[in-house]
């Protein structure tokens, strides 16, 4: 059950801000203590950051969910740009084609439960990252 | 004379401004000839990969201008979120506070530091 749902463009580099900033609103309202807080903004920043750069923008669609006792946050980032090759090079730690680190993706996965990525050269990435109390 | 320059960061960094504060401060450090640099995050909620590769890229060009820089007020969720994260920062030196940061300056560089505040805001 959807709880919770906002959606933010991201468009500009000041979308990233507002994002991470929904991301805080949410993950304080499902319940979420600093440290978890934490390392879903971070996740968020990575991940929006991706979909701006690598995307060219797309959209975070960010959910407070339950399902059944259990609370969490899902966050789905969705952009139409150029797609990932190789999913599984990209997810590892040290791989980049924009100059950066390298951990943003890989990163991101360990600081979540749960994270799907799908993604076909030419039509985009969406991915889905959540994290339960 | 070693003078020592102290930024506080306290807004949510948009990449742009991150990298704007970046140029800001190299050239701040030569103009004063400032011999170390404070950067307190204790403001900061987050520091992701771009923030966490900006503050190492500020220690390694810092060293390369004479200067030392000492990342102090690290909120411990941060921390935490940076390892697992896989964020290491080599070479950035940390301390708890602006006063235990002050310290390792100064008895790195010498006990004539002068401070000289710098705000980062556009």
């Amino acid at each position: 059950m959807i709880l919770t749902r906002e959606v933010a463009e991201l468009k500009r580099p000041e979308d990233v801000v507002r994002v991470r900033q929904v991301a805080r609103a949410l993950a304080l309202q499902a319940g979420f203590g600093l440290v978890d807080q934490t390392k879903i903004v971070t996740a968020v920043s990575e991940l929006g950051r991706n979909a701006l750069i690598h995307g060219g923008g797309g959209t975070a669609t960010l959910e407070v969910i339950e399902e059944g006792i259990r609370r969490g946050l899902r966050i789905v980032f969705r952009d139409e740009g150029p797609g990932i090759a190789d999913v599984e090079r990209a997810l590892q730690d040290g791989y980049t084609t924009s100059g950066g680190l390298g951990i943003g993706l890989g990163g991101a996965r360990r600081l979540m439960n749960e994270f799907e990525i799908s993604s076909s050269p030419g039509k985009g990435t969406t991915v889905t990252i959540a994290r339960w109390k | 004379m070693g003078r020592f320059l102290l930024v506080t960061i306290q807004v949510d960094m948009h990449d742009q401004l991150a990298l704007a504060l970046q140029e800001d401060l190299t050239s701040r450090i030569v103009k004063d000839g400032a011999r170390g640099v404070l950067i307190d995050i204790s403001s900061l909620e987050i520091v992701d990969s771009f923030i966490g590769r900006m503050l190492g890229t500020i220690a390694s060009m810092s060293r390369m201008l004479d200067a030392e820089t000492v990342l102090v007020g690290m909120q411990p969720a941060v921390a935490i979120t940076m390892v697992e994260l896989g964020l290491a920062l080599p070479g950035v030196r940390t301390a708890l506070d602006v006063d235990k940061g002050m310290e390792m300056l100064r008895s790195r560089i010498g006990p004539d530091g002068e401070m000289t505040g710098h705000d980062p805001d556009p």
